[in-house]
């Protein structure tokens, strides 16, 4: 399956008004973190939701469905958005610049952001969309005949397809693609070590830094994110972390601070931080775009807090795009967009002072 | 076809002993029609739904009340209740029942449409889906498709079911009256679940305030005209998921114009029921079913919960 690199091959808009009824059985698996309980209920172990569902009925993600007692995914091998993206749209910054990532989803998510930019393919149900059937093996393959660097699981959550992003890692590695996975990081910790140790890198959606944002706008909780993310810091998983800044819903200085403490203290400061610029979506589109100003008012807390790398995300053309050097300040990878100019790395040192920038800049870990 | 032409207001005032269907000012009416000795067979179920939904909408006779619910002219869809199979849906012979009476009260078989989510639901539940000898249709959502705009109030953002949206002027809303394990009990308000896409969302918190919120969407606030809720073998415990352990012979129908104070009613049906077998209060089980409140509060004002508000009509 050769695709050029902007041929959009599954549209991610749903057939809301066909509806046909598919065949599933080719998409269904039985889920691997769940709990058996008594009278055909289960108990869901993915995710920190930890959802209880009876006979017949499905979790909050929508994907998944117990049957008679045995709780199934719905969504192995059921693709209903496919790109090829530059690696940089995820966005990361520190993995392969300038590579290519074979792009997927499947419908579900387990949480509802209300800003959600996907969400005609992350609140539905699978069979609300169209989708394809992409086995592990034939993935890993139409990756490397497009020359990806890597498989991205992105734009719902892959927690809720985590069976295939565990069988499809399998088959990229096989075949010499990576894996890297874009979530929100509500997960719980087994299911992310077994991600861990397939997939190569993860860029984790860190939507605030407060539990009431997380609880109304979310829908979920804050303190598993956090887990989340020392637990990959822990397990040494490459990781960069998202920050969608939102006027007045998580824009205070306050929150920056303890966003930037947080990271610095917990994850360490050379930990990757992107503030992205909000754009009306979904159920929130009443609030205006997020002002630039206010984004670097963002990196500028960051910065101060000690963090090495802080980036501007969605605005074009800002210089906060590129990575900078934290001993001399010059650029080591210069971006426009999603375009990367300039890469001045040798073997992960910067080639103007040699200092070791941390990343996976040949797909490998350099820190 | 049992006819309920003439014969009806008689024997309904009959029924209502003490005058109990007798309308107090500014109520609401939840009518309850039981049969205890033995279960229904299709005639008397029907004469029970006649006599619920004749009190429920304060008319003397049952047909007047049918034809104050629907209008010549109008498609009227039927939403049941069916993920539960068979034995824990909606009965089909009080949805057949219905349907006699809407066309005797002028709704023709090609108006009328029995809907709920998935149509494998309703087959499963023991409906005749697809080219119906009668004309009456019958479809799951994922066979009509929802609309592509969100619908939103509140807490919610929905895409609705086009069989509500397009198809339908009217909706009869024919839930079950039974326990939830999440939301506590299940039965008007919550069965308009079945009308959007992604229900899954919205069982946090017990379903506060979501169930009030879908509720409040503008399609189904306008075009749900009327409740009968299937009480004829309702479920205590274990719901949503049949449990025939779980069931009891209550034999009954409720029915209201007033969702609210259906819920209200019906979660106290069950409360007693519970009571009576030693099983503690859904509070005490953590979940109460905190959104029937909420959706009479001041931002929903969908119908009563305060008990001095309802007027209950056993008849």
């Amino acid at each position: 399956m050769a695709l050029d690199r902007r041929t959009f091959l599954v549209g991610s808009i749903p057939s809301m008004l066909a509806g046909a009824a598919e065949s599933d059985a080719r998409f269904v698996v039985e889920a691997r973190f769940y709990e058996k309980l008594p009278y055909k209920k289960i108990k869901c172990k993915l995710c920190p939701r930890e959802c209880v569902i009876d006979d017949r009925e499905r979790g909050y993600c929508g994907v998944r469905e117990n049957r008679g007692g045995t709780y199934y995914s719905l969504v192995h091998s059921r693709i209903c958005s496919l790109h090829v993206d530059p690696i940089e749209k995820k966005p990361l910054f520190h993995f392969a610049p300038g590579s290519l990532a074979f792009s997927v989803a499947t419908a579900g998510c387990n949480v509802n952001c209300k800003m959600c930019q996907n969400w005609e393919i992350s609140q539905v149900r699978p069979e609300q969309v169209r989708n394809v059937y992409l086995p592990p093996d034939k993935l890993a393959e139409a990756a490397r005949e497009n020359r990806c660097v890597s498989i991205a699981y992105t734009y719902n959550d892959p927690v809720v397809f985590c069976e295939y992003v565990l069988d499809a890692a399998e088959a990229g590695r096989a075949a010499g693609v990576k894996s890297v996975v874009i979530t929100g990081g509500y997960i719980q910790e087994e299911p992310l070590k077994q991600l861990c140790r397939r997939v190569d890198a993860v860029k984790v959606d860190l939507k605030a830094f407060s539990e009431k944002f997380y609880k109304e706008v979310v829908n979920g909780e804050l303190k598993p994110v956090l887990n989340t993310l020392a637990t990959l810091r822990k397990l040494g998983k490459w990781s960069e972390i998202v920050y969608l800044v939102i006027p007045t819903l998580n824009d205070s200085e306050a929150e920056f601070k303890g966003l930037a403490h947080w990271v610095k203290s917990e994850l360490g400061p050379d930990v990757p931080l992107h503030f992205s610029q909000f754009h009306p979506e979904y159920l929130l589109k009443d609030l205006p775009p997020t002002p630039v100003e206010t984004l670097e008012r963002a990196k500028a807390i960051a910065d101060a807090e000690g963090l090495h790398y802080v980036y501007i995300g969605n605005i074009p053309g800002h210089p906060a795009e590129s990575t900078y050097c934290p001993k001399c300040r010059r650029a080591v990878v210069e971006r426009a967009g999603f375009t990367v100019k300039a890469v001045h790395l040798n073997h992960g040192r910067c080639q103007h002072c040699q200092e070791a920038i941390p990343g996976m800049w040949d797909g490998s870990l350099h820190s | 076809m049992q006819s309920i032409n003439g014969s009806s207001r008689r024997s309904l005032l009959r029924a209502c002993v003490g005058g109990a269907c007798f309308s107090l000012p500014g109520k609401s009416r939840v009518a309850i029609a039981r049969n205890p000795a033995a279960p229904p067979d299709a005639s008397h179920l029907a004469a029970l739904v006649d006599r619920a939904v004749a009190a429920a909408c304060n008319r003397d006779a049952p047909l007047e009340a049918w034809k104050s619910i629907a209008h010549p002219g109008e498609t009227v869809g039927l939403k049941v209740n069916c993920l539960s199979g068979k034995g824990g849906s909606t009965s089909i012979a009080l949805v057949e029942a219905v349907c006699e009476r809407l066309q005797q009260a002028g709704i023709p078989p090609r108006n009328i449409v029995i809907w709920d989510r998935l149509t494998s639901d309703l087959e499963e539940a023991g409906h005749r889906t697809g080219a119906r000898k009668d004309r009456i249709r019958c479809l799951g959502n994922d066979e009509a498709g929802y609309e592509s705009e969100l619908a939103v109030f509140g807490s919610v953002g929905s895409l609705l079911s086009n069989t509500l949206t397009r198809t339908c002027d009217a909706v009869i809303n024919l839930p079950v009256l039974k326990d939830h394990g999440i939301v506590g009990v299940t039965m008007a308000l919550k069965n308009l679940f079945g009308a959007i896409h992604n229900p899954n969302k919205y069982h946090l918190n017990g379903g506060d305030p979501y169930v009030a919120d879908v509720y409040m969407l503008p399609p189904i606030r306008q075009k749900v005209r009327l409740t009968i809720c299937d009480a004829l073998a309702p479920q205590y415990e274990g719901g949503p998921s049949y449990m025939p352990q779980w069931v009891w012979p209550y034999r009954g129908v409720l029915a209201s114009r007033d969702p609210v104070a259906l819920d209200a009613t019906g979660w106290r049906i069950i409360e007693r029921k519970r009571a009576e077998l030693g099983l503690k209060p859904l509070g005490e089980m953590k979940r109460e079913p905190l959104y029937i409140a909420r959706a009479a509060d001041a931002r929903h004002r969908i119908g009563a919960n305060d008990p001095a508000s309802i007027e209950i009509l056993e008849v």
